[in-house]
């Protein structure tokens, strides 16, 4: 059993989700869900332990040994990955039943928790695979579903947004498989370990250059980097509030990581940073999305809208260290992926539990939230202060790092830059901060007397507690992702 | 000129391809009708199709059997690589369609610049 783990993870969310799409009982489902979820979280601890004990895994997928077969391959840094992803979507599906219940139709609901779990799949198998072509197959596995659960919002709109990821993200992915073929041409593999060995024997010529490009490009839309981001505000605007968080916590993320793997593991250091062209334009974009995009939240007046734009400008923090691709700035990287996972879930699940109580989307009704939902609005503020990078919160952690990534690199420019988009959120942030605390609430604000389901309250109160915890004690986030960092990506050196 | 020429001849079908891929990313761009989007997209999608497809032929070579009469045969890695994108492609358009007969449900319309002007 145990050396079929790797397979296990993957398989586990997508053969319950055929279930959950023939059993149509909701509370069965519910619990299927969050069961298939939890083991497959235990699943992933067990295996990180089993990789730091024996070294790296190596699964050849069906018998066929790799590089012919379909490897997966599993390091200290995609492991990692997958208990974050894992264990988010555990906790999602555990706040799940009730906000599903009021926002989505009875009949909607089986087909919720089925696209749910194909997503988690999907994405547990781009972090596990080591072929380039399967990625590609999860992708869009993960993505189909993805459109699916975005279509779902009670709200029509939710249609349009779909469409609109469709249409971006089925480019993305076509971009991608160019990309992939140019490869495949060059060095005649689909092995990504087996990629990275032969493209070192390559002299640097243009397809290669031109194969960087196209996943660049391709990845880069799904990962919503700045200019390619005009999907990702309505898609997460629109989508139930579950599915918002899920996303926001996992989708994006997962294309981060198959960018740092292409960059890294496939194509090299060498290769990649020695073209100054890439290094400026990365540099360069999440600069943009860091300015570009917290420009944007401020002047959003739908609430999820102004956090999905917030979402964006810290994918440009990510990308930031990406881009520094020194130690500190890989470990800035690591851990913000994280980090902005944990916020970004508890934001997303705390507006759930205000959506559930109030049905508001704009901020201006959030006027005086402080004195009707006073528990929520604590731990709302809380999660949003984090997002700034007040120092004991999560994002002080990330944004740390990032500077001294940058201050090896002595690029001034990037520090004053770091600095002056977390003013631009503490804006976005204060404002919501201030209508909640210090405002008379509004007639117009109907708190509904359903009481909030404790499990609801529950793994928001978790989250938002996780976004101090990890700022103060970071053994678990700072100190995995130093040794993702330095076994995985830099070699061991 | 002539160096073009044979170079242009001697592999015509990148030539196609990039023709195809590119009209197909123009129609996806410049329509506003969605279905006409899709269209477009299944287009881009084929031509990376044959892009993975036309490398693998070797001239003169056979298809790949398993029989000692044939020594030279084509790559068979490419077909089965497309055989999986083509069931993909199938899939986002399938989904693509249905969530365009939801909007046209709803909104009564298609266009895409009314539908953006008046909801988003």
């Amino acid at each position: 059993m145990i050396e079929h783990i790797a397979a296990i993870v993957v398989m586990l969310p997508i053969i319950s989700s055929v279930f959950v799409m023939l059993i149509r009982n909701n509370s069965i489902n519910w619990l299927i869900s969050t069961t298939a979820s939890l083991i497959t979280s235990i699943a992933s601890i067990m295996m990180y332990l089993q990789i730091s004990k024996n070294g790296n895994i190596s699964y050849a997928m069906g018998g066929w040994e790799p590089p012919v077969g379909i490897e997966y391959r599993i390091d200290e840094f995609n492991a990692l990955f997958i208990i974050l992803i894992s264990i988010a979507s555990f906790l999602i599906l555990l706040y799940a039943r009730h906000s599903l219940n009021s926002e989505l139709k009875e009949n909607k609901i089986s087909t919720f928790y089925s696209m749910y779990l194909l997503c988690l799949g999907g994405l547990i198998g781009i972090l596990s695979t080591g072929d380039a072509f399967n990625a590609f197959v999860f992708l869009e596995i993960s993505s189909l579903a993805t459109y699916i659960l975005i279509s779902m919002g009670s709200d029509r709109r939710a249609l349009l947004s779909a469409y609109q990821y469709l249409i971006m993200g089925t480019i993305g992915a076509t971009l991608y498989v160019i990309g992939v073929g140019l490869i495949f041409v060059l060095t005649g593999s689909l092995n990504l370990h087996d990629i990275s060995i032969r493209i070192q024997e390559l002299e640097l010529y243009r397809p290669l250059y031109a194969s960087l490009a196209f996943i660049t490009v391709g990845i880069a839309l799904k990962v919503a980097l700045f200019p390619l981001h005009a999907w990702l505000p309505n898609a997460y605007a629109y989508a139930p509030s579950v599915g918002t968080a899920f996303l926001s916590s996992t989708a994006t993320k997962v294309a981060i990581y198959l960018l740092i793997k292409y960059l890294f593991l496939v194509y090299g250091y060498d290769v990649v940073y020695s073209n100054k062209i890439f290094v400026f334009v990365i540099i360069g974009l999440s600069i943009l999305a860091m300015f570009g995009a917290s420009l944007i939240a401020i002047f959003q007046s739908n609430l999820k809208k102004l956090f999905a734009y917030s979402s964006v400008a810290q994918i440009g923090y990510i990308t930031l260290g990406i881009g520094l691709a020194n130690y500190n700035g890989l470990i800035g990287s690591t851990v913000h992926i994280i980090n902005h996972s944990i916020i970004k879930a508890a934001i997303f699940l705390a507006i759930g539990c205000i959506v559930f109580k109030t049905k508001i989307s704009d901020t201006h009704e959030l006027t005086g939230l402080g004195k009707k939902m006073p528990v929520i609005a604590i731990l709302l503020t809380i999660s949003s202060l984090s997002l700034i990078g007040i120092p004991g919160t999560v994002g002080f952690i990330s944004k740390w790092y990032l500077i001294i990534g940058a201050l090896e690199q002595g690029w001034w420019l990037v520090v004053l830059s770091l600095a002056i988009s977390s003013l631009l959120a503490l804006i976005y942030v204060g404002r919501i901060i201030e209508l909640m605390w210090f405002h008379q609430p509004e007639d117009a604000l109907i708190v509904n007397s359903k009481s909030l389901p404790v499990e609801m309250l529950a793994i928001t109160f978790i989250l938002t507690l996780a976004t101090v915890y990890f700022g103060i004690d970071t053994r678990l986030t700072a100190g995995l992702a130093e040794i993702a960092v330095q076994n995985v990506l830099l070699g061991g050196q | 000129m002539s160096s073009f020429l044979s170079n242009f001849v001697s592999s015509y079908n990148y030539y196609i391809i990039i023709f195809l891929m590119i009209s197909g990313l123009y129609i996806v761009v410049s329509r506003g009708n969605m279905v006409k989007k899709l269209v477009g997209l299944a287009l881009f999608q084929t031509s990376v199709y044959i892009l993975y497809i036309s490398p693998g032929k070797i001239l003169n070579g056979t298809a790949p059997i398993l029989s000692d009469d044939f020594s030279l045969y084509s790559s068979p890695f490419p077909h089965v690589l497309i055989l999986t994108a083509i069931v993909v492609g199938i899939a986002t358009l399938a989904l693509g369609l249905s969530l365009v007969i939801r909007i046209n449900e709803e909104f009564g319309t298609i266009e895409e610049d009314k539908l953006f002007e008046d909801e988003i």
